[in-house]
């Protein structure tokens, strides 16, 4: 296993320093923070998403998320029109009627969040007073709470870490004395389950996760506990988290063998768990994860991939590409840096031609026909037209609602790359 | 404010795109925040384009408001510009924009540019995707033929003799409801009757293009959604005469030739004649019996509802028992039709009313857009689509147009399919005690629409809960309950189930109005005898 030659223990050694990315100020071709509700809606069973914007961002979720599948979603958008905007109509009031219908068809809600969209925030309506006067108004049985996910503020993930800060507060005390482990990011149930096994048998508990499926047995947090991050998208959310006493704990994301162990084995060092009983613990699923990936290493090994920002994911998922799959990186492509968020990551990133920071579209473009990767991560609107010009693609997206992380689904993960791939390789016609 | 849990329409930015998406040598620059580029995937993932779309974003940020939006703009454009070198420009604002006033169409003109500049104005938040492809298409024609327009009075030169009468299909867009075929089936309907195409616009004209379309002898308006406001200057301005009918179904099929015959003095009853489609006798023969008085429910654009209103009742022999449009640009042709067919309209752009609609008209049969599809799903009733938002399934790979005589096999197999075939329905209503025709047993032509799986005798009740209004919205519930005695309930269960929820209904409202408090077998009887099938 040439690719694993640097191992995550390694973590942390002064090294020549991170490379400089290339910082790009164009167009950007992502999603904006409202994308984050398809899954966020999926994940909290009794939240409701009211986004108050226009028809745009209401075109936005449905086309753009495929999820016309749900005959009535928990999640709809309050259409500012031109009487609002005019002045003929108290936008507040025209908010509360809006909140008073929905919440009357849908009692089995529980929490409602008012979104806030582009429209929204260039009016400055406030819809964290709105979510305060209606949570008042419903007299305890819905709590109303007010997040961004507008697309001036937020690049797609975003809007997770933006509706999770709104939760923070929330979050009951955890009592003086009390320890917890809180994982933070929206894990699939499935994954989720696979992870408490995990951290069962390494003695680290009790674990939380935040989102969670009910909105009302939010997890408690405070000076006893240590936030684990499942995904790098968090920079609000951490600073809310740390303000309230929490310890943030520093690990790369649970992608891949290595990515796994590292995450989990930070959170068994903060517990005082011993190595030897982490070795223990993850030998055999680390195993069969290696099992699982070396089955695609065979078609990964040695191609050359590109990403182009979009979920904030890039950078883990070229780590896992090139040191568990054996693929070659050329551009790694991010909408923002994080460098707290993502250190471990960065120190662990074998070397890449090109890391590149927000997005000028039509030069990145230019630079992937010069470059022709063998397969290019990028957003659904890139994806057919790069086809057309024979570059194999894999759609970020996806990466972002199947279930990937942890030892079980690193053989998946590495299959989502390699299907393109073998349908490339597969196809006469 | 308006509640929006499904939208008809797109912005009307999106309308501006899908004119540029059509287009050749045209680009699009749109002030817009980077999340307004999601509609990229509208083109290249649902229509499965192998290009992007020629739109280019300002993708302005926060951080940008607080210093000039206005320099990003012309930057923006310029750059769009000197990249793509296109023949015309479009620039325009999306909702954010559009509140920020940075004007972007003026500050455009005020450039220079070394191309055809067309500023829009949008209105985003009086107006939708229709609206804003019409007034998109409106504002280039006007824009290319500035230069043309005759002056008032003038009239039209006459055709030169010998040569061929030309039209003009106009209308047809990318995203647009099997447009891409329907421009191919009116080419060839032309042909038969003589008529060559001169300009297909906006799908597949460039700037070029548009400036020959005064040289047509006459327009076709295929889709007045689109092209009604550019047709109706055409024919004030240039004495172009349009022809009106949309030739979606048999008679409409006619019809759209007769307007072309007298407008051009072709004698088309030969073409007529000649061209078959198959609907006609696949109509009249027997098998085809059962059709006979299914109640449907229409929604969808303004074009496509009337047009199925009609081949619905006259050429399937269906009964309309409602019909509406999300097209509020198109209440007035859909009012029309409702009053043709004495029906009320539903004009709105409100999916829980649509539902609510559907809900209370039990119809047989809907012919909708993808969100009725979903409606009609949770009733568990048969559903065509007729009309776009565009879904991915309305780009087949087939031939598939929906105009003309090919277009109305298409429709005549379209809408068919998703019903109890003939033969299956005769056995069902003959067998319906007999153990493999139980109501969970879906006919074998429709794997896919085949309702969740329920115990036996459960299923009617567990229909009829779903289909109750939500105790919010229901009078119903509150009114005085109507008992059924065991005998009637056991007679009511054979009836098949995809009519029992009606004849329930009925029955309850027959026994409410004479004061019957509990239903028996007599009851049940009558109420069918007052109510007929």
């Amino acid at each position: 296993m040439s690719g694993l030659a640097r191992p995550f223990t390694a973590l942390g050694d002064p090294r020549s320093g991170p490379p400089q990315p290339l910082r790009e100020r164009g167009q950007c071709e992502v999603f904006c923070g409202l994308s984050s509700i398809v899954w966020l809606h999926r994940k909290m069973h009794d939240a409701f998403f009211l986004v108050v914007g226009s028809r745009t961002c209401a075109h936005l979720l449905q086309s753009a998320a495929g999820v016309m599948i749900f005959a009535e979603p928990r999640f709809a958008t309050a259409i500012l029109q031109e009487r609002d905007l005019a002045g003929m109509a108290d936008c507040n009031e025209e908010l509360d009627r809006v909140v008073e219908r929905l919440l009357e068809r849908r009692p089995d809600i529980r929490t409602l969040f008012l979104v806030g969209s582009c429209p929204s925030e260039v009016i400055k309506l406030d819809l964290h007073k709105a979510a305060e006067r209606q949570t008042l108004a419903q007299g305890g049985r819905v709590k109303v709470l007010a997040f961004s996910g507008s697309g001036i503020e937020t690049t797609f993930t975003q809007g997770e870490d933006r509706c999770v800060a709104a939760l923070v507060p929330e979050l009951p005390v955890l009592p003086r004395g009390g320890r917890n482990l809180l994982v933070v990011g929206t894990l699939a149930d499935l994954v989720q389950d696979q992870l408490e096994r995990l951290f069962r048998s390494l003695g680290v508990g009790p674990v939380h996760f935040l989102p969670g499926v009910d909105s009302r047995g939010l997890p408690p947090l405070g000076d006893g506990t240590s936030v684990l991050f499942a995904q790098p998208f968090f920079s609000e959310s951490s600073g809310l988290l740390e303000a309230r006493g929490a310890r943030l704990l520093t690990a790369p994301f649970p992608f891949g063998v290595e990515g796994t162990r590292g995450w989990l084995g930070a959170a068994a060092r903060d517990f005082g768990v011993a190595e030897q009983r982490l070795a223990e613990v993850t030998a055999a699923p680390a195993a069969r994860a290696e099992r699982a990936i070396a089955r695609y290493r065979e078609t990964l090994a040695g191609r050359r991939v590109s990403f182009l920002p979009d979920s904030q994911l890039e950078i883990p998922l070229a780590r896992f590409l090139a040191r568990e799959c054996g693929m070659q990186l050329l551009e790694v492509g991010t909408p923002y840096l994080d460098r707290r968020m993502l250190g471990p990551e960065l120190d662990a990133l074998p070397p890449v031609l090109r890391l590149s920071e927000g997005q000028d579209v039509d030069r990145q473009i230019e630079r992937l026909r010069r470059d022709r990767p063998d397969l290019t991560v990028c957003g659904l609107g890139l994806a057919n037209p790069l086809e057309a010009e024979g570059l194999a693609t894999k759609w970020s997206i996806e990466l972002v609602f199947t279930p990937t992380q942890g030892f079980e689904q690193a053989g998946d993960l590495a299959e989502l790359f390699a299907r393109p791939l073998l349908r490339q390789a597969r196809l006469k016609v | 404010m308006q509640l929006s849990v499904w939208t008809y329409e797109g912005p009307p930015h999106i309308g501006a795109m899908r004119v540029a998406a059509s287009m050749e040598g045209v680009h699009c620059v749109l002030h817009a925040p980077q999340g307004d580029t999601y509609a990229d995937l509208l083109f290249t993932m649902i229509e499965r384009r192998n290009r992007r779309p020629p739109v280019t974003y300002t993708t302005f940020k926060a951080r940008d408001l607080g210093s000039d939006t206005a320099e990003l703009v012309k930057e923006t454009v310029r750059a769009a510009q000197s990249r793509f070198n296109p023949r015309l420009m479009l620039v325009g604002e999306s909702c954010t924009a559009e509140l920020i006033q940075d004007q972007a169409g003026a500050l455009a003109e005020s450039l220079g540019l070394p191309c055809t500049l067309v500023p829009l104005e949008l209105s985003a938040y009086s107006r939708q995707e229709s609206w804003g492809a019409s007034e998109t298409f409106y504002q280039v024609v006007r824009r290319v033929l500035a230069p043309q327009v005759p002056a008032p009075g003038t009239p039209r030169p006459a055709r030169v003799t010998g040569s061929r009468p030309s039209a003009n299909l106009l209308g047809p867009t990318a995203l647009g409801f099997h447009c891409r075929d329907d421009v191919t089936e009116v080419t060839r309907l032309l042909e038969s009757v003589g008529v060559e195409v001169n300009v297909v616009a906006p799908l597949g004209a460039d700037p070029e293009a548009i400036a020959r379309v005064p040289r047509a002898d006459f327009n076709c308006c295929l889709y007045p959604e689109v092209a009604l406001t550019t047709t109706a200057w055409l024919e004030r301005h240039f004495k172009q005469p349009q022809v009106r009918t949309v030739p979606i179904g048999v008679g409409a099929t006619r019809d759209f030739l007769r307007e072309i015959g007298a407008l051009t003095g072709i004698d088309v009853e030969p073409a007529i004649a000649a061209q078959g489609s198959r609907l006609p006798w696949y109509s009249r023969s027997v098998d085809s019996t059962y059709l006979t008085g299914k109640r449907v429910f229409i929604f969808g654009d303004g074009t496509h509802s009337v047009a199925a209103a009609r081949i619905a009742t006259e050429e399937l022999g269906f009964e309309v028992v409602g019909i509406g449009t999300y097209c509020r640009e198109m209440a007035r042709e859909v009012r029309a039709a409702a009053a043709l067919w004495g029906v009320e309209p539903l004009i709105t752009d409100d999916y829980l009313e649509v539902e609510a609609q559907v809900a209370e008209l039990r119809p047989e049969l809907v012919l909708g857009t993808q969100m009725e599809r979903h409606i009609a799903k949770r009733l568990g009733i048969p559903c065509a689509v007729i009309a776009a938002p565009f879904h991915v399934q309305d780009c087949p790979a087939r031939y598939a147009p929906q105009m003309g005589f090919e277009g109305a096999n298409v429709i005549f197999d379209t809408w068919v399919h998703p019903l109890m075939m003939g033969l299956e329905e005769h056995l069902l209503t003959m067998f319906r005690g007999d153990f493999e025709f139980h109501d969970a047993a879906a006919p074998s032509h429709l794997q896919h629409g085949t309702p969740e799986r329920l115990g036996p005798g459960d299923r009617d009740e567990a229909r009829a809960a779903r289909l109750t209004p939500r105790p919010t919205q229901g009078p119903e519930q509150g009114g005085a309950a109507v008992a059924w005695t065991l005998d009637a309930e056991r007679e009511l269960k054979r009836i098949p189930f995809f009519v029992r929820g009606k004849a329930r209904r009925n029955t309850e409202l027959f026994a409410q109005e004479r004061g019957i408090q509990t239903i028996d077998l007599e009851t049940l009887y009558d109420a069918k005898a007052h109510f007929g099938r």
